[in-house]
């Protein structure tokens, strides 16, 4: 006879409605799942079987939109990417909160908006300062897989914010820019395409900013997607020390093709890209 | 928009003990700040101390018999030199990983991911060594042999 497939687990879950209740609370239900079944199935099994009031984020299924970071039985995870079997403790209990760092909206939703304007201060886009990104279209950037390597790496990130809850730092000061922003101002500050190493000095080259690290490392212990923020924060530094001692980087010096690359041709049935809906402006 | 209830879920001074995936380098960033702020400690009073001395011989001399009973000779001044030693080994560690040295360049992330710790578990390995031989030697000097 095969194994049984079924376990029955205990979820201790953290509830908080912001209209009913002064403090979160913990509340457990015991569940049967499929051997297999991640943490993210196991909360919609709690909510089609027993408490449809329950509360949490998620959209992809498949780690890639980074919605559903929880604290899963004490520890910063995916919940759509941690097996339930990976998070017992206690035999059969598995323990979800929401991300601590972030306020909480409702039960395991996390307010993430403070992330993301952290994110957007830092301009996560190529700047040109002055030039339109784009100033002769058909006409391309060019980089080798050299200059590629330099950021590839920091382009995995999700921005599921999991490094931004493991961060000592970031526990006591809010007004760090955390692991996540600062990474991806490394991330541009490398591309060889970019030339906005001045713009994002001034947000990520201040007491709130990059120096605030101080490589407790805990950002890449947890990130899902091996983005290592943590390199990218000391490689950050290192850029604003170089530029301090005035060591010349050729930043911002990718070159752009003459025309259509050459021997690129369309193939046959692929349509025209349709026209821009929205009006090209300089990117400053 | 409607201002709604909301929770604060900041983790504080805990998430300087726990949190993450509880990595060794949490610990000794922690570890850092306690030590930083144990010397910072030291300092204050060692400049109220030397202060003293501008208020007269007496002032110095009561300043000085408060500080040399056993407490401060067998507690105080081997947790000062202590705190001393570690973090400036590790400082020493830290201002390499900060200027960018030890930490790796960067790599396709492939799953078992393996990050810029791992590359710079090595230096941290060997400032801790020095910083255990360094306290051995005052250990000896404190509570050894003569005293
Ligand atoms: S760096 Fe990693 S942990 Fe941080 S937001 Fe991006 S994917 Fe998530
Ligand atoms: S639901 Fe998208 S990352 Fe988990």
């Amino acid at each position: 006879m095969s194994e049984t497939r079924i376990l029955e687990v205990v979820y201790r879950v953290r509830r908080f409605h912001p209209e009913k209740d002064e403090k979160p609370y913990w509340q457990e239900y015991t569940i049967q799942v499929e051997k297999g079944a991640t943490v993210l199935d196991g909360l919609h099994r709690i909510r089609e079987t027993t408490d449809p009031t329950l509360s949490y984020r998620y959209s992809c299924r498949m780690g890639v939109c980074g919605s559903c970071g929880m604290l899963i039985s004490g520890k910063p995870r995916l919940a759509c990417n941690t097996q339930i079997e990976e998070v017992l403790i206690q035999g059969n209990l598995v323990t979800v909160a929401p991300l601590p760092n972030f306020d909480v909206v409702k039960d395991l939703v996390p307010d993430l908006a403070p992330l993301f304007e952290k994110h957007r201060a830092v301009r996560p886009h190529i700047l040109r300062e002055g030039d339109a990104l784009d100033p002769e279209p058909g006409t391309e950037w060019l980089q080798t897989p050299q200059e590629l390597d330099r950021y590839v790496q920091f382009t995995y990130c999700i921005r599921c914010g999991l490094c931004m809850v493991a961060c000592p730092t970031f526990a006591t000061d809010p007004e760090y820019l955390g692991p996540m922003p600062l990474a991806q101002a490394y991330r541009y500050i490398a591309d060889s395409r970019d030339g906005g190493f001045e713009t994002r000095r001034e947000i990520a080259g201040t007491a709130h900013g990059a120096y605030r690290c101080h490589y407790a490392g805990e950002c890449s212990n947890v990130c899902p997607k091996g983005v290592d923020p943590a390199r990218a924060i000391q490689l950050l530094k290192r850029e604003f020390v170089l530029s301090y001692l005035k060591v010349i980087r050729h930043r911002g010096k990718a070159s752009r093709s003459e025309g259509p690359i050459a021997g690129a041709e369309r193939k046959a049935g692929v349509p025209e890209a349709p026209a821009y809906t929205i009006e090209q402006k300089p990117l400053t | 928009m409607v201002e709604r209830k909301r929770y604060d879920n900041r983790l504080g001074f805990w998430g300087w003990l726990g949190g993450g995936r509880w990595g060794f380098e949490r610990y000794v960033y922690t570890l850092h700040r306690v030590t930083g702020l144990g010397l910072l400690g030291y300092f204050l009073l060692h400049i109220l101390l030397t202060t003293s001395r501008a208020f007269g011989e007496p002032a110095w001399t009561a300043w000085m018999d408060r500080v040399s009973g056993p407490v401060f000779r067998y507690v105080f001044e081997p947790l000062v030199f202590a705190a001393f030693v570690i973090h400036g080994m590790n400082g020493i560690r830290l201002i390499l990983v900060e200027l960018g040295f030890a930490v790796g360049k960067p790599e396709d992330p492939v799953y078992p991911y393996r990050t810029s710790l791992n590359k710079q578990r090595p230096l941290l390995v060997a400032v801790m060594i020095a910083a255990g031989v360094v306290l051995a030697i005052g250990g000896v000097d404190f509570f050894g042999m003569g005293h």
